[in-house]
């Protein structure tokens, strides 16, 4: 993978699909056991199984699917269910924002199958890809679908394991999820001013859950740490009077 | 049991829709478009803000208060988490010692 890639259009051929799901098995060990453990819960809850698997496959977003698996269980009504799903899932609007300009050249249709399986982890390794021109869409569409099979191959081993599982706790599989963030952001930090953004989203991020800003805590400690960084790293350009160094990198 | 199927599959439908929306409509309204550099500055920030500001409450919060302290067994776990993300890059392997550090600490009876 050393050489550089120029003609990303090219890469449709299998050799694209097989890269595309070689890059997505990072997140298939992160979405395996993460998916085992919303399966192992959703069947305590009582979600049929059908259900479980259906929820992996038309939803597909890990943390929404936990929560509405509580809710569920809570006897929460349809309408709360959707619309927190609604405000827990909103954040992918700044990762479709941040993804639209590499994608200029492929049509609606491809637009909307590659958008359907954008996931925190997926959009993570698409954000690093894309600015290194890797946009073909043959490789692109394998590491989601890649993905995506995890998930639901995991959500589908929960439902069995249910039956051999008490708590999936004991195992720290409730863990995988904040180990597989952990990672992804390690790996989006390439500058100064990234660990600047990541510190500040940090602190905004519990300061506006504790402040009793509900679900909304991720989507403005978001707004608050890049409006950050942007303003910060423009004014150290001029401060300096040399373009910084992270924008060809981030 | 919770509620009917029927009504379970429902829900998942609303969830759906309103799941993939917000991941379609950015990119159908803006990817034709040119953006200024301080939008593409902006967005270029919003993988670590967002992947940070995740994250954040998972090691720092418990029970609605902020839990800096030694019985706080995700935050604990995340110290070799985030040493091996940064020196292996691996993911399998940042996975794999997040869980095994949580799994272990809970054996052992934190």
């Amino acid at each position: 993978m050393e050489q550089v890639i120029t003609e990303t259009q090219r890469r449709t051929s299998a050799s694209g699909i097989w890269e595309g799901v070689r890059q997505a098995l990072p997140i298939v060990m992160g979405y395996l056991p993460v998916g085992f453990a919303y399966g192992v819960l959703a069947r305590k809850v009582g979600i049929s199984e059908w259900n479980t698997v259906l929820m992996s496959v038309l939803v597909y977003a890990g943390s929404a699917q936990f929560i509405a698996v509580s809710l569920l269980a809570a006897a929460a009504s349809p309408v709360s269910i959707v619309l927190t799903t609604f405000v827990v899932n909103l954040r992918h609007l700044l990762m479709s924002a941040a993804l639209a300009p590499y994608l200029r050249n492929w049509t609606r249709l491809q637009q909307a199958l590659f958008t359907f399986e954008l996931t925190d982890e997926s959009f993570a390794l698409h954000a690093r890809r894309f600015p290194e021109g890797r946009t073909g869409a043959a490789e692109t569409y394998a590491l989601n679908a890649t993905a995506q099979l995890s998930w639901v191959a995991g959500s589908a081993l929960g439902i069995f394991g249910s039956n051999l599982i008490g708590d999936v706790k004991p195992l720290g599989l409730d863990y995988a999820l904040s180990a597989m963030f952990i990672a992804l952001l390690v790996g989006q930090v390439r500058t100064n001013m990234h660990v600047v953004v990541a510190v500040l989203s940090a602190v905004m991020s519990v300061t506006f859950m504790l402040a009793g800003a509900g679900q909304w805590n991720v989507i403005l400690a978001t707004i608050c740490g890049a409006t950050a960084g942007t303003v910060l790293s423009f004014r150290n350009a001029s401060d300096q009077s040399t373009p910084s160094a992270d924008r060809s990198r981030s | 049991m919770i509620t009917s199927d029927t009504l379970v599959f429902t829900i998942i439908l609303g969830m759906a829709a309103v799941t993939y929306l917000p991941r379609l409509l950015p990119v159908w309204a803006l990817s034709s478009r040119e953006l200024p550099p301080v939008v593409i500055r902006w967005l270029s920030y919003v993988p670590a803000a967002i992947l940070s500001a995740l994250l954040a409450p998972a090691l720092l919060v418990q029970d609605g208060n902020i839990a800096l302290n030694m019985n706080n067994l995700p935050l604990l776990a995340a110290v070799p988490t985030f040493l091996v993300a940064w020196r292996t890059e691996s993911f399998f392997g940042t996975v794999a010692v997040g869980m095994a550090c949580v799994a272990a600490g809970r054996y052992f009876g934190f």
